[in-house]
């Protein structure tokens, strides 16, 4: 169908989002990865040298880098689990009849339009803060000792926190797709006898696998990322019981002023994302064929 | 008989959901009751039945300027939205209209490009916005955030426009169409249903962004995420000031996505799930 004139226009049509796309992929990338081999701090700008793999190694043997590794996973783990699982459990519910529907849904799907900052202060203020928060009166109507949640579980806190956001994304991407799988064949199978359970494991869940790989993939991006929830609430701590990579770099590089250092983790972060992104494009890639 | 059953599980089913959906949207619904007490009821254990006053609101503004931040966020969100769509939308249509064998390449590209993490660039970003001046301005965002949102932006409007059968543009350029009136009088009127889905998915997420709007911005720019996060300090505002404040900054987003609820689900999942 196209001619070589239509193929031109395509061509020029599409060349100031790629190159654009180009720009903002490469340059601060190629920049990050030079300060990472320089000794550079902001507040001794005149001292700038070569450094060689200092800032890399300097950066390796932090104690906090693999603490914030392992948070990181933590985060990304604990929250795909809950909100996956959970997303699964709460597509199914809602598939059935329900009087008032809409409603339900509508009230459901509302937390993830409530921006990062919002969400964590209204959990840590109103909910989870040990004096005044919800879960402290619940604690103390049940005769218990209401526990300071950010001091003692940090990290668990984050990872309520999140997965309330993402809880309702993958609630209505599952539900979504759970609605398009035809009836017949979820009847036909009732009538051949096949109980709830096998239902769900043989014609359910292969029908949900493309959704819950997609899910999966954006959830990841966003978790990959998670910045503002730490900010507000824990700030990392205490120690670094709550700092992913984001907030080690952001740390490293603001607070600290040390230019080549947080490159040299920037680089570290985009490695390691890079990774987990080759084998999430290629599980999409195949799943988005058709 | 078998009636009776079902009609009794309906309503278990809406008991249990209606609870679960309760639990879920408690926190925002707290927070709205929350902005509508005084402060000292704000701290004096849980009640879901404020007094009822709207002196929070009324403070928030005199006290912090909460306009500012406010303008801030619609014309960075909006903006940027709009320079994305200006830039996407010839991009969109050449590869939903002249796909070549490296359209999905390129496509897939252009989401591995969201999955550079933010923190991997901050420091030139904030480095070269520090030496141009663009540091703490609403241009400087709004360029971030174009950027940031454009995978998603071509993404969207791609699998919108694969939906308009090409044979229909055949049809006008046959009849003599030229490639304005094709545009203007074919191809725009089925396209804006995902142009407008588009538009709006992406200003709910430049809203809602918060890396680049908390770390790019002071006094200056911040939009509505920098000031509510600019609270988490212990001297910030009281409790029932901090919900009024966040009450504005969700609702009018809250609002807009429960009415694209759809498009959503077809946006953020790049058509898979439609």
């Amino acid at each position: 169908m196209a001619t070589r004139q239509t193929r031109t226009l395509a061509r020029f049509m599409m060349t100031p989002s790629v190159v654009l796309l180009l720009i903002w992929m490469i340059v601060p990338l190629a920049m990050t990865l030079w300060f990472s081999f320089q000794n550079y701090n902001l507040l001794m700008p005149a001292n700038r040298s070569f450094a060689g793999f200092f800032n890399y190694i300097y950066f390796y043997t932090d104690p906090a880098f693999f603490q914030s590794i392992a948070n990181t996973l933590a985060i990304v783990l604990g929250v795909l689990a809950i909100t996956v699982i959970g997303g699964i459990l709460l597509a199914l519910l809602l598939d059935q009849p329900i009087f008032g529907q809409g409603i339900v849904r509508i009230l459901i799907i509302s937390p993830f339009f409530v921006m990062p900052p919002v969400a964590a202060l209204v959990w840590k203020n109103m909910i989870m803060h040990p004096g005044y928060g919800v879960f402290a009166d619940i604690s103390r109507f049940l005769g218990l000792r209401p526990i300071d949640w950010f001091a003692q579980y940090p990290l668990l806190s984050i990872i309520i926190i999140v997965a309330w956001q993402w809880l309702p994304f993958a609630t209505l991407i599952l539900l979504t797709a759970l609605q398009s799988l035809d009836e017949e064949q979820k009847e036909a199978a009732e009538m051949d006898g096949a109980g709830a359970v096998s239902r769900f494991i043989y014609i359910i869940l292969p029908h949900l696998a493309r959704a819950i790989t997609v899910v999966i993939l954006i959830e990841t991006i966003f978790l990959l990322a998670v910045y503002a929830e730490i900010l507000v609430t824990t700030n990392g701590g205490p120690g670094y019981a709550s700092t992913n990579l984001a907030f080690l770099v952001y740390r490293t590089a603001l607070l600290s002023y040390d230019i080549g250092g947080a490159s040299a983790g920037g680089v570290i972060a985009v490695v390691l994302a890079n990774i987990v992104a080759l084998f999430l494009m290629r599980a999409v890639g195949k799943n988005l064929d058709r | 008989m078998a009636r009776a059953v079902s009609s009794r599980r309906k309503t278990i089913v809406t008991i249990v959901a209606w609870v679960i959906a309760f639990v879920i949207f408690f926190p925002i619904l707290y927070t709205v009751i929350t902005s509508l007490k005084t402060e000292r009821e704000a701290i004096d254990g849980i009640s879901l039945i404020p007094s009822g006053t709207f002196e929070n609101y009324v403070e928030v503004q005199a006290q912090r300027d909460y306009w500012k931040p406010f303008t801030n966020s619609v014309i960075i969100s909006i903006g940027s939205t709009l320079i994305g769509l200006v830039i996407a939308i010839p991009a969109a249509w050449a590869m939903a209209f002249s796909p070549t064998k490296r359209t999905k390449d390129i496509l897939m590209w252009m989401l591995s490009t969201k999955m550079m993490p933010a923190v991997g660039v901050l420091v030139p970003l904030y480095l070269l916005f520090r030496d141009t001046g663009l540091l703490d301005t609403r241009l400087g965002l709004t360029i971030v955030l174009t950027l940031v949102n454009l995978p998603i932006i071509v993404w969207m409007l791609y699998t919108y426009f694969r939906e308009i059968p090409g044979e229909i543009l055949e049809a006008a350029r046959m009849d003599g169409a030229s490639l304005m009136k094709e545009i203007v009088y074919v191809l725009t009127p089925m396209a804006v249903p995902g142009i407008a889905s588009t538009l709006l998915l992406n200003i709910i997420l430049a809203w809602n962004e918060s890396f680049w709007t908390i770390r790019l911005t002071a006094a200056n720019a911040a939009p509505l995420t920098a000031f509510i996060a600019s609270f988490s300090s212990p001297q910030g505002l009281f409790w029932a000031k901090l919900s009024a404040a966040s009450t504005l900054a969700i609702a009018p987003i809250l609002i807009m996505g429960w009415f694209s609820q759809k498009q959503l689900v077809r946006g953020l999942t790049f058509g898979a799930v439609k």
